[in-house]
């Protein structure tokens, strides 16, 4: 796996070996000594020119619990307004010595348009472009959803897929890049994808989509699902009159008190609420759903990490890895000093 | 031209009405065509050259009614001379160079500069558009009349690039030209329907996460300028027409006997959406690339009479605006060199059209919308007007060819064939009888 560019275009089996060599890292995470030796020498660069501290800090602490070198270069606005080029910043950051470039970027299909322009040889990692793609967040949403559904099962979650599960995306699904490689990455793995939004913020074509769409989030809730993922909405779609006001959206389309009862009687006993953070409490989520035993936000961080380690490894050490690595007993045999 | 000027025989080749025949050239002028070209040829005096067109397709001179030269304001794009150099390779005779410059070409001032700057380069005859409103802003009407009185002489008016939105200004600006004769064409986009509008809306803009530019915004401005003509009884041209929707629309308008004609691009008879995929942004274009149906539908259109003629909104960008990310990339693509191979693909290979036809809408149809009375002197049935100005691109139609943006003649390397195959190669074009073009290459401009 040279890039990590999108999850539609990700197949099931590299899907299932970056869950599988997550799992292995997340054991590295619960050790005393959370590093290992596999990336020592090499040089990711963070390159985030959109605003973003969770996904950064979590690429970073990915990285370094791989001994890898660190540089991260933020910048706001456009490259254009700056005076320098995307392609002038990639190249001068491969010769300071980058093996791997994770970027956050304002532009849809901008870390596609990376991997594929030949100004680089680097690895290029999405870590979010424009509304397109996130993929890492799915990956962690994924191995949130995959542990879940092994601890109910009582099973080891490697190897696995979610098959059989049902989950409901709820919100801003046209502006979010969550959404779309949650919805690709979740089929993919088995699930049934439901979304759930007002009309104004459901994307164009949608019902060619490999899932369900529903208006109301009730009946979605009715019917019995076994995650519930909250999108942020941000108050400006507001003003561009995506929906009336905060108050009407949040009582068609918010995770109220009211439908976390629901969830409860009507979802799967063990049912869960997702969210990729930060949250708006009191708009589309309660202050009881937030902090209620259900909802994994911090489960899902602390799985972010993992999975960004995996990926990281995995574009880094190469395409001669044909199955899954066998990483902590051999780390564990040479913990790093 | 003087007296002692060669003459040219064109030799062999097959005319748009399908028969084989020799033509001369005099004088600037279509002088015989038949029999008695190469009789008339061997009598007279003076040097004589042969053109040897057997196998070739002999075309009345192409005329674009949708050209950006870029000059003023953005030479290191396009200059005049360069734009024209590559109009002449693409066997263009004349080309209508767009508004858009900077400064705008809103005044007799710059208009006579454009057509000034044509005239010296020579490859080409140069048509200036005026704009429609004072530097582009949709607000007030620009000096149409000074533009039609001045020695550019512009017929056709346009703010492209930018719609005339304001429905009481398109109105105004359709009766008022009517003074002069001339045409408003229109840039047919809803600007509050495709704010930050990236790619054609659909499925795939959804997948993408690039905004969407909805048919609709096109439609719904096509269908009230052509009630709007109707009303005021005025002509209407519209730009680079990309949808279905739009051509049902201007179907019906004509079916009414409204005025309007309509142009269609190379790019979106040939080349989809789908292209996006790649973000690459030498793919993006306003209008966007469409769906199949639409590029089916516009061919239709074209055949049927529907559509009148293609334009090619060649759009010269420099490399920096286009290496860049896809939402800030400069939308546009050049198109001179590559238009005529596209119809012949587009059109002529799949037989909804004949070479008379392809005389019709890249040659006859838009002289005739830009009233021009030197170019286009052909009939509908594709028989040569004798006497008229020899305005004359010879094509073999049987070379194929991959298309290497870095051997145009333009100045920008935007091309969206870059490494396709395409059928056709201009090898001469004459200019008012001065050989611009020969043998495939560059000859000499003509002088004035």
């Amino acid at each position: 796996m040279k890039h990590l560019l999108s999850t539609q275009d990700l197949s099931l089996g590299d899907a299932l070996r970056i869950l599988d060599t997550a799992e292995e890292m997340s054991a590295v995470s619960g050790r005393e000594v959370k590093k290992l030796p596999a990336l020592r020498g090499r040089t990711v660069v963070n390159l985030f020119l959109e605003d973003s501290t969770r996904t950064r800090i979590s690429f970073e602490a990915a990285a370094k619990r791989l001994s890898a070198d660190v540089i991260n270069f933020t910048g706001k606005g456009t490259s254009v307004s700056k005076g320098e080029s995307l392609k002038d910043t990639v190249q001068t950051l491969e010769a300071i010595g980058a093996d791997a470039i994770v970027m956050r970027h304002w532009g849809s299909g901008a870390a596609a348009q990376l991997a594929g322009s030949g100004w680089i040889t680097s690895s290029v990692v999405n870590a979010g472009d424009g509304t397109h793609e996130h993929p890492t967040q799915a990956l962690l949403d994924a191995l949130t959803l995959r542990r879940h559904l092994a601890r109910r099962h009582g099973t080891a979650p490697r190897g696995t897929d979610l098959s059989g599960m049902k989950v409901v995306i709820v919100g801003d699904i046209l502006h979010s890049r969550v959404a779309r490689s949650n919805l690709w990455l979740l089929t993919t793995l088995g699930a049934e994808v439901t979304l759930a939004a007002p009309p104004t913020l459901m994307p164009v074509g949608v019902e060619q989509w490999p899932c369900q769409v529903t208006y109301s989030l009730d009946e979605a809730i009715a019917s019995g699902p076994d995650a519930v993922m909250m999108l942020r909405v941000q108050s400006e779609r507001m003003h561009e009159a995506f929906f009336p006001s905060a108050a009407e959206y949040t009582r068609s389309w918010g995770l109220t008190d009211d439908r976390l009862a629901l969830l409860e009687s009507a979802g799967a006993d063990d049912a869960v609420i997702m969210h990729p953070g930060p949250m708006n409490r009191g708009l589309e989520i309660s202050a009881a759903a937030a902090d209620s035993v259900r909802n994994t936000a911090l489960e899902q961080v602390a799985n972010g990490v993992s999975v960004r380690m995996a990926v990281l490894y995995l574009v880094l050490s190469g395409t001669e890895t044909a199955g899954t690595p066998d990483l902590v007993p051999s780390a564990a045999r040479r913990p790093e000093a | 031209m003087s007296p002692t000027a060669p003459r040219y025989l064109i030799s062999g080749g097959t005319l748009p009405d399908g028969t084989t025949s020799d033509m001369l050239i005099e004088d600037g002028l279509l002088a015989a065509v038949g029999p008695e070209a190469r009789s008339r040829a061997e009598a007279g005096d003076g040097p004589l050259e042969t053109v040897d067109a057997s196998g070739r397709i002999v075309l009345p001179g192409l005329v674009d009614l949708h050209t950006h030269l870029r000059e003023p304001g953005r030479e290191d794009a396009e200059t005049v001379e360069t734009g024209t150099r590559a109009a002449a390779m693409g066997g263009f005779t004349s080309v209508h160079a767009m508004a858009n410059s900077t400064p705008v070409a809103d005044s007799a001032g710059v208009v006579e500069q454009v057509w000034q700057l044509g005239r010296e380069a020579g490859w080409c005859d140069v048509h200036p558009v005026g704009a429609v409103t004072v530097g582009l802003a949709g607000e007030r009407l620009a000096e149409l009349g000074a533009m039609a009185a001045s020695r550019a002489e512009v017929r056709v008016f346009s703010d492209d690039g930018m719609c005339v939105a304001d429905p009481v200004l398109m109105r105004r600006a359709l009766e008022y030209v009517k003074a002069f004769d001339g045409v408003v064409a229109q840039h047919a986009q809803e600007p509050r329907l495709t704010e930050g509008a990236q790619m054609n809306e659909g499925e795939l803009s959804s997948v993408l996460g690039l905004s969407g530019w909805p048919a609709v915004a096109e439609e719904a401005i096509i269908a009230r300028d052509v009630l709007l003509a109707q009303h005021v009884g005025s002509r209407l041209h519209v730009c680079h027409v990309s949808t279905a929707g739009s051509v049902e629309i201007i179907r019906w308008a004509k079916e009414r006997g409204i005025e309007v004609t309509a142009e269609a691009t190379p790019h979106h008879l040939l080349l989809t959406e789908e292209l996006v995929r790649s973000y690459d942004p030498v793919f993006k274009v306003n209008p966007p690339l469409r769906r199949e149906a639409d590029v089916m539908a516009l061919r239709e259109g074209l055949a049927d009479g529907t559509i009148d003629t293609v334009g090619t909104d060649h759009a010269p960008h420099t490399a920096e605006t286009k290496e860049c990310e896809w939402t800030v990339a400069a939308m546009g693509m050049t198109g001179l060199e590559t238009a005529l191979p596209v119809v012949q693909h587009a059109l002529v290979d799949t037989g909804l059209m004949d070479w008379a036809g392809v005389s019709r809408i890249l040659s006859s149809t838009p002289a005739r919308i830009a009233r021009l009375t030197d170019q286009g002197r052909i009939s509908a049935a594709g028989v040569f007007e004798t006497g008229a100005p020899a305005n004359v691109t010879v094509y073999d139609p049987n070379v194929r060819r991959t298309v290497d943006p870095a051997t145009h003649a333009t100045r920008s390397r935007n091309s969206p064939y870059r490494g396709m195959e395409l059928p056709g190669q201009v090898t001469d074009v004459f200019n008012h009888g001065h050989p611009v073009v020969r043998d495939r290459a560059l000859a000499t401009p003509r002088t004035h």
